[in-house]
């Protein structure tokens, strides 16, 4: 395993509690490697850890990239940390991403759950800066509560390009969406099934639910994409970890096409 | 191929012809209670006269009665520590006003030797070599010790107890390219080691060497030999088809037998570190007392570890049948769908370490007993 490449915070936002946007950039200035959305990187925080980390900026940002993470551990917590002009560790991009190429001319289910936002955000300002390449698009993002949605100020501008539909478990007082499952709006949603393609991103129950939802909507289960999350310590395919049936996460995934690993997805602890 | 004969008396100038070319050889020796593979600097350092008994949750040295230095058949230990070492750093950082440098680790060993090396672990490292080279990301330091190394392998004139190369179609002839094979020969004619020259790095070691011609009579008695060993797999309780492996455990992902079987297993991790293909490791980093120093190291670890599928929020697998589960169907079935081949040479060490005296053969066959399908 080679020694990452070194990256310095050019800013840092905090988007709700314990969950922040950094936007970082090789330390020697010049251009980054391109990603394609879905794909992930390797963050490592001095000392305390390297975690795979989703990209979740425009695939058009030049010059830096943007990540967005939750402080869950050890190693989150340190980049969660970081101040502009610290410096991480970035190795990557790695992993097989959205089938980008199969949802030009067709509508485009995004469903997200949580933190489940972030990766689908570089597919999503994908669909916003060219809405005519597609049928149509629709989000439905689910999250707690109100205060733990994501990017709720940047979905302002998606509307023009997709019909947004929130969900949250729990509603304060002044909420004006969904109460409930994420997949509740979802079973109700218009759209031509035959010419649909779901991306489905959050806990894994969730996305069985979702999965569920969309069959009995319609769609084929080669017109469902969900992105797995396991343990990585190297995203190389050589530690093993990410092991998910015949499936390593990191380089086969972590976006899988539903019809392609159906039977795994039921199978518990695996 | 050239074939020739090599008295025993002179196998020490074979281990001496390749410390005079620069290899750290590596062999068999006794250490208190099982061969090991381990630094050796001459013949005398072989486990001469030793046979190993290897049973279910059972190792044991016996005196073979014969002079042989290969009658036991494989080592305790793999060679895979010595290509892919338990625990090797990966690089350092040095944190100055906030700034960051890396500084790679290099890999500066000598070439290695393998001596004794048998066909199932010639399939091992073959195996290995699919993981760690030949994918998308290579690990080049393995790349380095591999692309070096010189084997000396060993055909197999018996077979313990837990062995089943027949099934696994892995031995025990050596099929698989090395750059020296040894047949151990004893009779009235004498102790000597019919011996196949592979590779030209195989003909410039064995150049200065006092070798004789081989005759039929010696290449005969040679495959007879090999074949006493094939008998007593072939015989064997441990000798089945392995073909449908694939799909018989990946169809019985809720059999039964899983459940029995993690009312015995201890999640003890034994078997991963004692078969000679698993690969899986953990990085760990560390800094320290000033706090502007930390290094990286990678170390062996196994699918038995409750930290290995750790996502936030605990393991992904909780319990010992998830974990049994993922390494045998690993092994057996998702490396073939991996790496075209599967992950199991039958060198039966996985039976002999399992201090619950776990049998992968019988758990196969329970699977297959409870076949649904
Ligand atoms: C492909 C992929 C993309 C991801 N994208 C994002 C993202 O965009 N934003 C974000 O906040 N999080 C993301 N995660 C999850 C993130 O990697 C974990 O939250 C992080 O590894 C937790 O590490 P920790 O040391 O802070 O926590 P601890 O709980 O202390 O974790 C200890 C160790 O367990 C492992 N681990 C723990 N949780 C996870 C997990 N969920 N997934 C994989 N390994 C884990 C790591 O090896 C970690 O070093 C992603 C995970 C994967 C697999
Ligand atoms: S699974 Fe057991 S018998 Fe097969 S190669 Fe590994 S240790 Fe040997
Ligand atoms: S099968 Fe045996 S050796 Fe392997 S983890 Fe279980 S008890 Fe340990």
């Amino acid at each position: 395993m080679n020694p990452p490449a070194i990256f310095t915070v050019l800013d840092r936002r905090e988007e709700i509690p314990h969950t922040v946007t950094l936007r970082i950039q090789p330390a020697q200035g010049g251009t980054v490697t391109p990603f394609a959305p879905g794909q992930f990187n390797m963050l490592y925080g001095f000392g305390s850890g390297e975690v795979p980390i989703s990209f979740s900026g425009a695939t058009a940002e030049q010059g830096y990239y943007s990540h967005t993470l939750r402080a869950v551990g050890k190693s989150t917590e340190a980049l969660a940390r970081l101040q502009p002009g610290d410096q991480l560790g970035v190795r990557g991009p790695f992993g097989r991403g959205w089938p980008m190429d199969q949802l030009a001319g067709r509508h485009v289910l995004i469903i997200a759950g949580g933190l489940g936002l972030a990766p689908l955000q570089p597919l999503i300002e994908a669909i916003v800066a060219k809405p005519a390449d597609y049928l149509g698009a629709q989000l439905f993002y689910g999250g707690r509560r109100p205060e733990e949605l994501l990017y709720l100020a940047r979905m302002a501008a998606w509307r023009d390009a997709l019909n947004v539909e929130l969900t949250v478990d729990m509603a304060s007082r002044d909420w004006s969406g969904h109460v409930g499952v994420v997949t509740g709006p979802l079973a109700s949603a218009k759209f031509p099934a035959s010419n649909t393609v779901a991306v489905v991103c959050g806990p894994e129950i969730m996305m069985r639910f979702a999965v569920r939802t969309l069959q009995q909507r319609g769609l084929d289960d080669a017109s469902i994409y969900l992105s797995m999350e396991r343990n990585m310590h190297c995203a190389l395919g050589h530690c093993g970890r990410c092991q998910w049936g015949p499936n390593f996460v990191c380089k086969d995934g972590p976006v899988f096409r539903y019809s392609d690993i159906a039977p795994w997805f039921h199978v518990r602890e695996l | 191929m050239r074939t020739s004969i090599l008295a025993a008396a002179d196998l020490d100038e074979l281990i001496q012809s390749l410390k005079a070319a620069g290899y750290q050889v590596i062999g068999p020796v006794r250490d208190d209670a099982a061969v090991v593979y381990d630094d050796i600097n001459s013949a005398t350092d072989l486990p001469r006269g030793w046979v190993d008994e290897q049973e279910k949750g059972h190792y044991r040295l016996l005196p073979a009665g014969d002079d042989r230095y290969f009658g036991y058949t494989v080592a305790a230990n793999a060679w895979k520590r010595f290509l892919n070492p338990p625990r090797k750093r990966l690089w350092r950082v040095v944190r100055q006003d906030g700034k960051l440098q890396f500084i790679p680790e290099s890999d500066s060993a000598p070439p290695l030797a393998f001596i004794g090396v048998r066909s199932c672990e010639l399939h091992a490292i073959h195996i290995q070599d699919r993981v760690l080279i030949d994918g998308a990301h290579c690990d080049e330091g393995y790349r380095q010790r591999r692309r070096h190394l010189f084997t000396v392998a060993v055909n197999c004139t018996r077979a313990a107890a837990t062995c089943f190369c027949t099934s696994m179609h892995t031995g025990p002839r050596v099929e698989l390219q090395s750059d020296l094979v040894l047949t151990e020969l004893l009779d009235e004619h004498g102790h000597r080691f019919l011996l196949e020259t592979g590779t030209d790095a195989g003909h410039r070691i064995t150049a200065s060497l006092p070798l004789m011609p081989a005759t039929d009579d010696d290449t005969a008695l040679a495959e007879s030999r090999i074949n006493i060993a094939r008998e007593q797999m072939l015989a064997g309780p441990r000798q089945f088809d392995s073909s449908g492996i694939h799909n018989l455990l990946f169809s019985n992902m809720e059999s039964p037998a899983w459940d029995a079987v993690a009312e015995r297993c201890l999640s003890c991790a034994n078997c991963t570190l004692a078969c000679p293909t698993c690969f899986c490791f953990a990085v760990e980093d560390t800094t320290d007392l000033t706090g502007d120093h930390a290094e990286r190291w990678q170390r062996w670890d196994s699918c038995f570890n409750g930290a290995f599928s750790h996502v936030h929020g605990g393991s992904v697998r909780n319990s010992t049948r998830a974990r049994y589960r993922q390494w045998m169907t690993h092994k057996l079935a998702g490396w073939v769908d991996q790496f075209g081949q599967s992950g199991c040479v039958g060198c039966g060490r996985c039976i002999s370490w399992c201090p619950a005296g776990i049998d992968i053969t019988e758990q196969l066959q329970a699977i297959a007993e409870g076949d649904a399908s």
